[in-house]
């Protein structure tokens, strides 16, 4: 490998460690990434003559963190108090081995509740995953300017309201991980089903979600982690039958499952076993416990439709949403018929909720359309239409409709 | 580092929801607080019809009945307090009896810059 090679590597395999190093070290994340860009710029420099150090992760460090001392005291002849500060840097003891993974405390941090969640998602994609912020506005359909000032703004509350740079304690563990995890999930279900745009699916996004959830896996075991990497590996070995070569939406029960990527699904599988042996289960396993008896199905007829209803009502007691009501509706149809799953939506409508929600009324219009209730599954599909931006589901929602048989 | 907690509260809802402490309560967690070193200072306020605005503008003073500005929720009272980072003040914060039927809202305080 040429130097350069060797740089870059290093670069791939390290920066964000050093990073989240630099930043505890240092205390500030303008500052830390500031030196980290320094320290990569003297290793380019030095790295083809002095070779490449034995630990280039605490050269790095140790490197950054004197280029940041260094440029605290050239800008301390304008602003005194950076004195102080780089004195107490330059005081506090350093070696080699205080280099820990820090990475942790750095996605804590960026998915602290007290920032906004569109800020903790943005922040979280450019500190960790090192997406540049034209990277994230384009996966998020916004501007860069706008997802440059969500990032400065959580960096300025970080600073200024002083949130610490931390892993919470045990006792405040499973509150701020289920914010990591939202903000994780978010970042895969961007990609997965962009929320208005003519792509069903940005693969780089449900990638970094991925990436993250495997990070995670590896730094907290915990079976909350676990299921959410097994969910999002689970959709993801699916993702290439979810949409036809014309870019039109398929269904699960029409997927040709010859096309589901089995390396990712028996991944995701194991995962679920393995957190179903805990017997510490919550919400994200059981979605993945779902999708996973999908999985394992030849094909829609032939799937564990009681196993599945079962599980969404242990979900359902679990996280008490109408959403996993709707979807619980849906099992009991394949498992009952239309007529049961008709009742059940119903039921969730009557009650004034999921009335805006268009795969509540795209469900009803399955469940009337296979009932021969004909006008009743127009009027549902085209309420559905009415309420979705998504290119691929209008064009599925209108195909739908245009398969009826022509109104009397 | 000081953050100031503001406790919001609608005022017809303080004391009469099946949730709100009773005066006790609420001496006995400012007491918890003073014990544990953290409190600076902490007041319950009278109702807002009590308040009197006053602004100075070009010398004059003008006084108006009222709060400076309308809404649902008032403010009730505060803590004043010295916690480490965000997170020990958010538990503070959150432990204050009135959370429960109000909300509270917790703000660094800002040292002035006297150089």
């Amino acid at each position: 490998m040429t130097l350069n090679g060797q740089v870059e590597a290093v670069y791939r395999n390290e920066s964000r460690r050093v990073l989240a190093t630099l930043i505890r070290v240092l205390g500030d994340f303008d500052l830390a990434e500031e030196a980290l860009h320094e320290a990569f710029f003297v290793a380019v420099q030095r790295w083809p003559e002095d070779g490449v150090p034995d630990n280039p992760r605490a050269w790095l460090v140790s490197t950054g963190r004197f280029k940041a001392i260094d440029r605290l005291r050239r800008q301390a002849r304008f602003t005194p108090f950076l004195q102080e500060q780089a004195d107490t840097l330059e005081a506090a003891q350093w070696s080699d081995e205080d280099v820990e993974d820090d990475r942790l405390r750095l996605i804590f941090t960026c998915c602290h509740p007290a920032l906004a969640p569109d800020a903790q998602a943005a922040l979280t994609l450019r500190e960790i995953c090192d997406l540049s912020t034209e990277a994230i506005a384009h996966a998020f359909l916004v501007t860069p300017t706008t997802i440059a000032q969500r990032i400065v703004r959580a960096k300025g509350k970080i600073r200024e309201a002083k949130i610490p740079y931390q892993v919470p304690s045990r006792a405040e563990l499973p509150e701020r991980l289920d914010s990591v995890l939202r903000v994780i999930y978010l970042v895969f279900n961007e990609g997965y089903s962009a929320s208005t745009g003519t792509d069903l699916t940005r693969e780089d996004l449900t990638a970094e979600a991925i990436r993250l959830g495997r990070l995670l896996v590896e730094l907290l075991p915990e079976p909350e982690v676990m299921g959410l990497l097994a969910l999002m590996l689970l959709h993801e070995s699916r993702r290439s039958a979810r949409t036809s070569a014309s870019g039109e939406l398929v269904l699960l029960d029409a997927q040709d499952r010859g096309l589901w990527d089995t390396s990712l699904m028996a991944e995701g599988c194991a995962w679920v076993e393995q957190v179903l042996t805990t017997r510490r289960f919550g919400p994200y396993c059981l979605q993945a416990a779902i999708a996973a008896v999908h999985a394992e199905a030849p094909s829609a007829e032939q799937t564990d439709w009681r196993q599945i209803v079962g599980l969404y009502d242990v979900l359902l007691r679990a996280m008490p949403s109408p959403v996993v009501e709707l979807n619980r509706a849906v099992a009991v149809a394949m498992e009952q018929g239309p007529t049961a799953g008709l009742t059940l939506v119903d039921s969730i409508l009557l009650r004034g909720e999921l009335q805006d929600y268009h795969l509540a009324h795209s469900a009803r219009g399955e469940f009337c359309r296979q009932l021969g209730r004909i006008e009743e599954a127009r009027a549902a599909y085209e309420k559905a239409l009415s309420l979705t931006q998504q290119t691929p589901e209008k064009r599925f929602l209108e195909r739908r409709l245009t398969e009826l048989p022509p109104r009397q | 580092m000081k953050y100031l907690c503001l406790i919001y509260s609608d005022e017809q809802l303080l004391h009469t929801s099946p949730d709100s402490p009773k005066d006790p309560e609420c001496f006995a967690y400012a007491e918890a607080i003073q014990a544990s070193g953290r409190m600076l200072a902490a007041e319950p306020l009278q109702p807002v019809n009590t308040a009197t605005t006053v602004r100075m503008r070009n010398g004059k003073v003008s006084i108006t009945d009222g709060p400076f500005a309308e809404t649902k929720e008032q403010l009730a009272g505060f803590y004043l307090i010295e916690a480490s980072d965000l997170n020990e003040a958010l538990q503070v914060a959150g432990g204050i009896p009135a959370a429960r039927v109000g909300s509270v809202e917790v703000r660094p305080v800002r040292e002035l810059n006297l150089a």
